[in-house]
């Protein structure tokens, strides 16, 4: 038996792969906006296992350092690090901020650690660490920066001495790590303005500026421009220990808030990009129905431009069935161009997003049976139309 | 000789009650193998509905309708596969050729045979032994679009009688045509209903074929009335 759906798709090829084009191209898009998802997520754990640790220590009762803003004394890892289980602390600071070089800026997260301490950046594919006390860095390759660069953060600039790879903000934004003491000044010290009209507001008040007391209003300037704050102290701790239980020691002695690994990733992912999550999720179903209404009018549009010959087909005997087999070929043909096309252009595309686009093997599992569903429950609506014509119709042109 | 057509009494009534239409009021005809015989009639007249009727496409509402010798309708009952009884017994043509555009010329005629069970090759085979018939094998494997309006006729002429059946029912089959081309089709059709003996109806409008039927049927208010035709063409 002839395969009538064969034929007629390659009666009309060119038509055919047009609208397999058009329909691939937005099974394209919602590839893609399951990829900026997928891209986002890995972001979060991508941040999580750069940081290396097992513990994030931060300000109590705050969702910190990477969803909501913690400050805690630099001294507080002492307290830390003396408890059982605990192999390593660092401090560390992180800042999402504008860097500029040469004339463009770029927008990074700015991390401060203490060389040799956790925190500090693992897996350079280039260059080399930070060894000076003082403005140099170590930049991810997407920030676009390259080694002997010089970037200017805050007031002061920085010399690009190492690279990472994929070490970005839970937003996808680039990291760049500068020594702890730099990145506290950037954080947290004030313009040169802003601190001389501190100085005279201290000393403009009687109660600060006492002349019986020598050295009390020098001391509090002192004060208000240094700068002991970090975000978070991070925590590794020793092999074979629960880090559950270090954190939950933390907790109840310090006064302070201890999140461990699997914490993190609920932080990160559950709370950060939840509401990202679930636009990117209306999108989907808004695609997914765009979709289906396409194909819907593609093969109905097909089957009602054939309306004569499938009467014909009936009057001279040709089953219901190899009718509607025919259309329902057509459309899951249809479907499979469209995906082919769709994870064609999705993989070529997704590298020119300025974020994250992962594109997992899976998703695109999971877009083909949906796109072969939605064409399936599509074509019934040709199939109806189809089984709806009267083989009387052939004749008399009625 | 038994009759390849015979009608006993056929109506056809659209609607009930006040608005009932009776299109056919009690027809009575006869057609025998290798005969070809006109239905002629003004619109509105019953003819296509007469034709659905002998199609198998529509149910009449009371009647007998025999086909080939073989009861298929009785006032209550009908046969029980009414597609598979038009598929093998029945052959059909129509205004436009209705040639399915995306099968070249022999597999228009060689779906029938398939569709019927047969397998590609034999069915092929006979639909290449019907264009050598018609004088088509040049054309073969032509698409449908590249055939000429009497070559697509001449085609679905194949088609009609690709499955071999005893009656072929022709709806209008020289309307696009010019006079001689319809002549033409018209001989060709006599030509193979005595080859084949299949006895054909062809419903027209068409005054240069009319003189070519020995017999015509005229309907006229739902009810068939036979006069004998000129046969002029068949004579010359």
């Amino acid at each position: 038996m002839i395969n009538l759906a064969y034929r007629d798709i390659s009666h009309g090829l060119g038509r055919y792969l047009l609208t397999g084009l058009g329909l691939g191209l937005l099974i394209g898009v919602t590839l893609t906006m399951a990829g900026v998802y997928r891209g986002m997520v890995d972001d979060a754990h991508a941040l999580i296992d750069a940081s290396g640790a097992d513990i994030w220590v931060v300000q109590q009762h705050t969702l910190g350092p990477y969803a909501e803003p913690s400050t805690l004394h630099d001294d507080a890892w002492r307290a830390v690090a003396g408890l059982p289980g605990v192999a390593e602390v660092g401090n560390v600071t992180y800042l999402t901020m504008q860097a500029r070089q040469d004339r463009s800026d770029v927008r990074v997260m700015i991390a401060g650690f203490e060389p040799g301490r956790l925190g500090e950046p693992r897996h350079l594919v280039a260059g080399r660490p930070v060894t000076r006390s003082h403005y140099e860095a170590v930049a991810d390759l997407k920030s676009g920066f390259q080694l002997g660069d010089r970037v200017r953060i805050r007031r002061n600039d920085y010399t690009v001495v190492g690279l990472t790879k994929r070490m970005v903000s839970s937003g996808g934004d680039p990291m760049v790590f500068i020594p702890l003491k730099d990145a506290q000044e950037a954080q947290f010290l004030k313009d040169n303005p802003a601190i001389v009209n501190d100085r005279n507001r201290l000393a403009a008040n009687p109660q600060l500026n006492r002349p019986g007391i020598p050295g009390l209003l020098e001391a509090l300037q002192a004060d208000r421009t240094a700068n002991h704050n970090v975000n978070a102290v991070l925590v590794r701790v020793t092999p074979g220990t629960d880090a559950r239980a270090v954190a939950d020691n933390i907790m109840r002695w310090k006064r302070l808030t201890a999140y461990t690994r699997a914490d993190m990733e609920e932080v990160l992912v559950a709370k950060l990009i939840a509401t990202s999550a679930k636009q990117i999720g209306l999108f989907l179903v808004i695609l997914a129905v765009v979709s289906a209404a396409i194909v819907a009018l593609i093969i109905y549009t097909m089957t009602m431009s054939k309306i004569k010959e499938i009467a014909v087909l009936k009057l001279i005997g040709t089953r219901n069935r190899v009718i509607g087999g025919m259309i329902l070929q057509q459309a899951l043909g249809l479907g499979v161009v469209g995906f082919v096309v769709g994870k064609l252009a999705a993989t070529l595309w997704a590298p020119v997003f300025p974020k994250y686009v992962l594109l997992m093997p899976e998703d695109a599992l999971r877009a083909f049976a949906i796109t072969m569903a939605i064409c399936t429950l599509a074509s019934l609506l040709g199939i109806r139309a189809a089984m709806r014509v009267s083989p009387a119709s052939a004749i008399g042109g009625g | 000789m038994e009759p390849a057509i015979k009608l006993e009494g056929l109506v056809k009534r659209y609607g009930s009650g006040a608005a009932a239409v009776d299109a056919l009021k009690g027809v009575d005809m006869v057609v025998y193998p290798g005969e070809v015989v006109g239905l002629v009639g003004p619109s509105g007249s019953g003819k296509t509905t007469l034709l659905q009727c002998l199609g198998a496409v529509i149910d009449p509402t009371a009647g007998r309708i025999s086909l080939g010798g073989k009861v298929t309708f009785d006032a209550e009952w009908k046969i029980r596969d009414l597609r598979e009884l038009r598929r093998d017994s029945i052959g059909f043509m129509f205004q436009a050729p209705y040639l399915i555009p995306f099968l070249d010329v022999t597999d228009n005629i060689a779906l029938l045979p398939m569709l019927a069970g047969r397998p590609n090759g034999e069915a092929r085979s006979r639909a290449r032994e019907l264009l050598a018939a018609l004088d088509m094998t040049h054309r073969a494997s032509a698409r449908i679009s590249q055939l000429s309006g009497g070559e697509a006729q001449r085609v679905s002429i194949a088609r009609a009688l690709a499955n071999n059946p005893p009656i072929i029912l022709a709806d209008e089959p020289t309307a696009p045509l010019d006079s001689a081309r319809s002549l033409a089709v018209v001989k060709l059709l006599n030509q193979l209903a005595d080859k084949y003996r299949t006895a054909i109806i062809v419903v027209t409008h068409d005054d240069s074929i009319i003189p070519t039927f020995k017999r015509i049927y005229h309907i006229r208010e739902g009810r068939a009335h036979e006069e004998q035709g000129e046969g002029r063409l068949i004579e010359t």
